[in-house]
């Protein structure tokens, strides 16, 4: 089985760009279509979803379970409008598919489930991404293709103690095939983050990882590193992504920082034009 | 002069054994013989590997042994994580943990997927001295709540055995009682045969059936043949998979009896006692039911011998509860010397 992606491969910044506006594109679709829904959340990571899918992880859109391919573990199942928005874009979902975000009986729900092809595990109750990675990075080790996983968590969920008993294990373990992408965007379900958590990087420095911090809303930083993480040095790697809840859309991006955002029906015409104008 | 005190220990049933043989570490050693006929089988624990009994597969294939340390969530969700590239992890703790503590990652991380997940734990019931923090009374009621995971309770060495390879074999997650050290045989291994959802009675009799599961098939048994010293035939129905339960066994168990009575190692609310209700209910099966098991409030430290006695989880105390079940016939004046 031939991956389309392998990290060898160098797409330029601008093409990964491309991508990460197209999902945007993909999620206001969805969210006009539902008139609600966790759309800051999702424009925050379009960046780094956009470089894992289009230039890090080896996998083959046409066959989703792969054994050879690297896993992507979305531990926020509330952030599933982007995974939508990467499947479509990627071509593991059809496009037109998109338009049933969140309705009933729908394959793509507003947090994710396992049942939908390309999902690796149930996100959504909080705390349980980063556990099952180590289980599946352990696994993976034992296998002759050494495939990665990565783990997207948020800095809400460093709040729930099972993130820490896994990071503490990830190191013991020596997963240096263990990527944890920590999205800080500032918020969580009542609001700005309820918890004082700094410093974020030397938390999961103290634990042994090798701990980078960037903007995680910036190309370059987040192709870099991604490309930092590739070494097979004995430890686990963290990337502390500082990102932007609405980004590349100035309206959202402003809005009172809400877990959930709401929008009037009018504006959604004008979201869309502000994507368009943003260099997000 | 005062009678000697029971000492508190973490473990401790031996005097309730009958004479009968033993096996040492029946689900460890099974465990390191399905290792060598497996490669994809993996084992964890949490920082009770002596004390689960998982030490022999530890010992032979240290490159697939993990222990988590204190974490049982982390426990379950690394566990789920191997299962999920093609691995069968056998993680162990004990009881409370597993179901206190790890809950959500039961349910979700390994059930909501039929994640391929088997969970072994240890200290069921009121098998330990230390209390409502490591008595595990209320933990196949928690588990069997759960949807698509199979829950068991075997009762000897025998069925450990037989039911660690029928776990290794079954796609999707189980939840095992673990009886631990030198555990003894009970049921004939050449006879009897395991099966996920399957009971079988184990001694007949149409006086009074006893529908039990785990240990307390053996107390079960022996409490039968007191019994039968006065004039009374006990049959027991041997129910270990309280998840899926065979119903269909215990009503036609329960139809053949005068009197059914419920024994079990756990509180006697939400368990056993509870699923042979329903089936009675739905059945429409008339039958008086005395329910024999753990009180709804958490236990006292003490030496296992007097806690197991204190609450009736030994021969003599059950008989002699069965005997007052049975007061309508007469019997209700005969009882018997509990030590």
């Amino acid at each position: 089985m031939a991956p389309r992606n392998l990290p060898a491969d160098q797409p330029p910044v601008s093409f990964l760009k491309t991508k990460a506006r197209n999902m945007r594109r993909h999620m206001l679709s969805m969210a006009s279509g539902l008139g609600q829904g966790y759309i800051g959340q999702g424009l925050g990571i379009a960046d780094v979803l956009a470089a894992l899918y289009f230039h890090e992880m080896r996998y083959d859109p046409d066959d989703v379970t792969w054994p050879g391919r690297d896993r992507f573990l979305l531990s926020t199942g509330h952030y599933s409008i982007a995974l939508w928005a990467a499947f479509a874009e990627c071509g593991i979902l059809a496009v037109e598919e998109l338009a049933t975000y969140g309705l009933d009986d729908s394959r793509l729900e507003m947090s994710t489930l396992d049942t939908t092809p390309g999902v690796e595990v149930i996100g959504g109750s909080l705390g349980h991404g980063l556990g099952q990675g180590v289980g599946m990075a352990l696994g993976l080790r034992r296998s002759e293709f050494g495939p990665r996983v990565f783990v997207e968590l948020s800095d809400g969920e460093m709040q729930e103690g099972s993130t820490w008993e896994a990071a503490m294990s990830a190191s013991h373990f020596r997963l240096d095939n263990l990527v944890a992408l920590i999205d800080c965007n500032g918020i969580q379900a009542d609001g700005a983050v309820v918890l004082h958590m700094e410093p974020v990087a030397n938390k999961w420095r103290a634990f042994g990882w090798d701990t980078v911090e960037i903007d995680g809303n910036d190309m370059d930083q987040v192709v870099n590193a991604l490309h930092g993480a590739r070494s097979r040095n004995g430890k686990p790697k963290a990337i502390v992504l500082r990102t932007l809840p609405g980004k590349g859309v100035p309206t959202l991006e402003q809005r009172e920082k809400a877990h959930f955002v709401r929008v009037e029906p009018g504006e959604w015409d004008d979201l869309a034009m502000e994507l368009e104008m943003s260099d997000g | 002069m005062a009678e000697a005190r029971g000492k508190t220990l973490a473990m401790g049933q031996e005097e309730f054994r009958a004479g009968r043989p033993t096996v040492d570490a029946p689900f460890g050693n099974t465990l390191k013989e399905l290792g060598l006929e497996r490669s994809e089988i993996v084992g964890l624990t949490a920082d009770l590997g002596k004390y689960t009994d998982i030490h022999p597969f530890r010992d032979a294939f240290p490159d697939r042994f993990f222990n988590v340390g204190m974490a049982e969530q982390n426990l379950i969700a690394v566990a789920a994580g191997l299962a999920r590239t093609g691995h069968v992890p056998f993680a162990t703790t004990y009881g409370v943990f597993a179901t206190r503590r790890a809950y959500d990652f039961i349910a979700i991380a390994c059930a909501h997927s039929r994640v391929n997940v088997k969970i072994v734990a240890g200290l069921p019931g009121l098998t330990n001295g230390y209390g409502g923090t490591h008595q595990a009374i209320e933990d196949y009621a928690l588990m069997r709540m759960i949807p698509g995971l199979v829950v068991i309770d075997p009762c000897d060495a025998t069925e450990i055995a037989q039911a660690t390879r029928v776990m290794a074999d079954y796609d999707g997650p189980v939840y095992m009682r673990l009886l631990r050290g030198s555990v003894p045989i009970v049921l004939d291994p050449v006879e009897y045969t395991f099966a996920i959802g399957t009971a079988r009675q184990v001694r007949t009799g149409r006086d009074v059936g006893i529908i039990s599961t785990g240990f307390m098939t053996e107390r079960a048994l022996d409490a039968s043949a007191i019994l039968a010293t006065h004039g009374i035939a006990v049959g027991v129905l041997h129910s270990p998979s309280i998840k899926p339960f065979d119903d269909d066994a215990v009503a036609e168990f329960a139809a053949s009896v005068d009197r059914v009575v419920v024994a079990e190692n756990h509180v006697s609310s939400g368990g056993l006692a509870s699923l042979v209700a329903e089936t009675l209910f739905n059945r429409r099966i008339d039958k008086p039911l005395l329910r024999i098991g753990l009180p709804d409030r958490y236990i006292e430290c003490g030496s296992v011998p007097t806690l197991q006695r204190r609450y009736g989880l030994t021969p003599e105390p059950i008989a002699n509860a069965i005997l007052d079940f049975c007061g309508g016939q007469g019997m209700s004046s005969v009882r018997l010397a509990v030590s």
